[in-house]
């Protein structure tokens, strides 16, 4: 240290330069713990990197579609059309007394948020790899930025939804105020799956492959093209242990007065999406060490 | 903790990696092969195949002071990106413990999660927040960078948009005003753009004089030697050298080719050689006539032979075979002089041989000296009177600023010789 600061000082004369303080800045790296752990105080820190993330991939998906916000009104607007069509004239199904296309929308609704949002949660690691393998931050903001994203489509798709319930003269309840909670279970179902999908995704070359066909199986046991009243007792309990049934029953019931969801099943919702959360992190954290070597 | 007494920003303790063979190509490629292969384990039909490990760090151990500049060398393989790796934390060690004082910047790090959709002005705020830096941070030295890139005239555009010289500016622009405590460099993975290379080692010339602490990976020894105040040898994953960086440059250069750039055979009995002639020393010198270990490409180096002639019954002149890291012979070339016409009178001589700048690749080469005489007439062999295979060696290294053969490319190119050509072309 005394040599370092004398050759400085010799070398540029008369410059007596401190060395700058030490910063306060401490981090201890040891291997990674058996027991992954969530570090709050860590996500905190490194909160405006998520948000940066979140608005990165805002800033780019409506910059590369050229009309922009447009495609998110119009995107779900077809797909409303079209699966009515098919499901509310052709093939008749139930729609708890409610003209089929807004029966549909309300339950698409939380439906595609959560689609993208499990989806572009899954990717989001393996697509990041030029970050991962060259740059230290939680990994977890991955995944969690990928929730973010989708919320924007979903609030500008919702405003078709409102445009329909003044249309078909639907009254709006106090019960709306509950709907974002359902989203919330939505979300945390959505992470879940990420969190497990991701990992996947790094480790295994035909995941990419699997997803879609899994989305497509997850789409048909929620409830969003039938009421799930419309079935037997067992069935509804069965199809209760995926959350999104929950969340499609319950966001269904807020906005546009569908019968509410039986408290039983939709706690077991609940206990599933959290189960799903759990373990998608403990998987997520246990590998994430080795992310970067996997790659 | 007494922290502040000592200053020591890097603490290392018996850090330890290892990787599964086969990790990096995960077993099982695909879910189905790894559902497949899993069931029939069930079944009893097929065993787990034993892990196989390799520890690509063992038991390292070391301290940098706040200030050092440290140089880490060694073989490839030898851990040294590995080492770098857990002290950015991008992978984490299987045993033991590093502390890390200070803002932590790598020039691994340089245009990392640039997005060629996003406008430059986008891509720094972006880069800047991924590089740790906070959003009013980037805000308030947001001038300042532009200004520093030189793009400012394009800030405002996509940088899919950007010639790639204008695309690494914006980045190192970025980079630069991290202003980091602890800098870690690792040359080979900054490896893409001569200038880019060039700029990253001037940056951390210019932290090191500011009293910032460097931990710096490279391949060109000359460099490493001039930078560095202490520098780390690792080889096999163990630390098996800390030091002055000249003496553990000198000492790795000497058992990684085994024998340096100087040679001398004291006892003239055992020297190399016949009752005609014996080689007495041979040196790798440079323009200045001083031994050296390793030469910049663009240099001429010199291979100076001393030998004793005993007998003069035979016109016998020096020779030397240059010899590549693969073992190739480069390429021979014998001393033309005419006074090698003749005998020459019993004696001590010195001769110097000098290979042009511009000629040799880099990489270590290794020279065998030798005085050699023509055979009987007719016969299409040379000679050998005296010669000392693998006598001395050196590294050749190209500084990288663009006026080598391999122009701007900071890359390796293979081959025995890399000259720098003239080229002509027809104007049109």
């Amino acid at each position: 240290m005394e040599k370092t600061a004398v050759d400085r000082t010799a070398g540029q004369d008369a410059v007596e330069e401190e060395l700058p303080p030490v910063s306060d800045r401490l981090v201890v790296i040891r291997p990674a713990s058996r027991i992954p752990k969530l570090d709050f105080h860590e996500l905190w820190q490194y909160r405006e990197l998520a948000l940066t993330f979140v608005w990165r991939d805002l800033k780019v998906r409506y910059k590369q579609t050229a009309i922009g916000v447009g495609w998110a009104l119009l995107q779900p607007f077809v797909t409303m059309v079209v699966l009515t069509l098919i499901f509310g004239k052709f093939a008749k199904f139930p729609s708890q007394n409610l003209p089929y296309p807004i029966f549909l929308y309300s339950a698409q609704l939380p439906w595609t948020y959560f689609q993208s949002s499990f989806q572009s949660s899954s990717f989001s690691v393996s697509l990041n790899s030029a970050l991962v393998t060259k740059i230290y931050f939680p990994r977890v903001l991955l995944p969690l930025a990928a929730i973010i994203v989708p919320a924007v489509d979903f609030l500008l798709a919702s405003t078709i939804l409102g445009g329909m319930m003044v249309y078909f003269h639907i009254a709006i309840g106090w019960e709306a105020l509950l709907a974002p909670l359902f989203i919330l279970l939505a979300a945390v179902t959505a992470l879940g799956a990420g969190l497990l999908f991701s990992v996947a995704n790094v480790r295994y070359r035909d995941v990419p492959y699997v997803i879609p066909f899994l989305v497509q199986i997850w789409f048909y046991c929620s409830g969003v093209i039938y009421p799930i009243g419309a079935l037997k007792p067992h069935w509804q309990w069965i199809l209760s242990l995926n959350p999104m049934t929950g969340v499609i029953t319950g966001f269904r019931w807020a906005l546009v007065g569908t019968p509410p969801p039986h408290a039983g099943q939709f706690a077991l919702s609940v206990a599933m999406a959290g189960l799903l959360f759990l373990v998608g992190l403990t998987v997520f954290r246990g590998f994430e060490p080795r992310f970067a070597d996997t790659i | 903790m007494a922290v502040v007494a000592t200053r020591t920003v890097i603490e290392v303790e018996n850090l330890a990696k290892r990787y599964r063979l086969g990790q990096l190509q995960a077993g099982y490629d695909t879910l189905r092969d790894s559902i497949a292969h899993g069931v029939n384990r069930m079944r009893g039909l097929e065993h787990l195949p034993p892990a196989e490990t390799i520890w690509a760090l063992r038991d390292v151990s070391f301290g940098v002071e706040q200030g050092e500049v440290m140089g880490v060398i060694g073989p490839n393989g030898a851990g040294k990106s590995t080492l770098l790796k857990i002290l950015t934390r991008i992978t984490s060690p299987t045993q033991g413990t590093a502390t890390i004082r200070g803002r932590v910047g790598s020039l691994l790090e340089v245009g990392t999660g640039f997005h060629g959709e996003l406008t430059g002005r986008e891509n720094i705020y972006l880069n800047g927040s991924i590089l740790g830096m906070t959003r009013r941070e980037i805000t308030r030295k947001l001038p300042e960078i532009v200004e520093f890139s030189g793009v400012s005239k394009f800030i405002d555009t996509p940088v899919k948009r950007y010639s790639s010289g204008m695309y690494v500016r914006l980045a190192f622009s970025v980079a630069a005003h991290l202003e980091p405590e602890i800098l870690l460099v690792d040359e080979v993975l900054a490896v893409g753009d001569a200038e880019f290379q060039r700029r990253c080692l001037g940056r951390m010339e210019e932290l090191s004089r500011h009293g910032r602490t460097v931990l710096f990976v490279s391949h060109n020894m000359q460099v490493l030697a001039r930078l560095c105040d202490r520098a780390i040898l690792l080889r096999e994953g163990r630390v098996v050298m800390d030091g002055p960086s000249e003496e553990v440059v000198a000492h790795y250069l000497q058992t990684e080719i085994g024998q340096g750039s100087q040679r001398s055979w004291p006892d003239l009995e055992s020297a190399p050689g016949n009752k005609r002639v014996r080689l007495r020393e041979v040196r790798i010198v440079n323009e200045q006539g001083r031994v050296v270990d390793s030469v910049d490409i663009r240099q001429p180096v010199g291979v100076e032979i001393t030998f004793t002639v005993l007998r003069a019954d035979v016109a016998m002149f020096p020779k030397i075979k240059v010899v590549d890291r693969e073992g190739n012979n480069a390429f021979n070339t014998v001393d033309t002089s005419s006074r090698w016409n003749e005998p020459q009178p019993p004696g001590d001589y010195t001769v110097t041989a000098w290979i042009p700048g511009n000629l040799l690749n880099e990489g270590l080469y290794t020279i065998e000296p030798g005085i050699s005489s023509l055979g009987l007439l007719g016969s299409s062999k040379l000679v050998h009177q005296a010669r000392a295979p693998e006598a001395v060696a050196f590294h050749v290294y190209d500084p990288a600023e663009g006026d080598t053969s391999k122009g701007r490319f900071a890359g390796q190119f293979r081959g025995a010789v890399r000259p720098l050509l003239e080229w002509t072309s027809d104007s049109r």
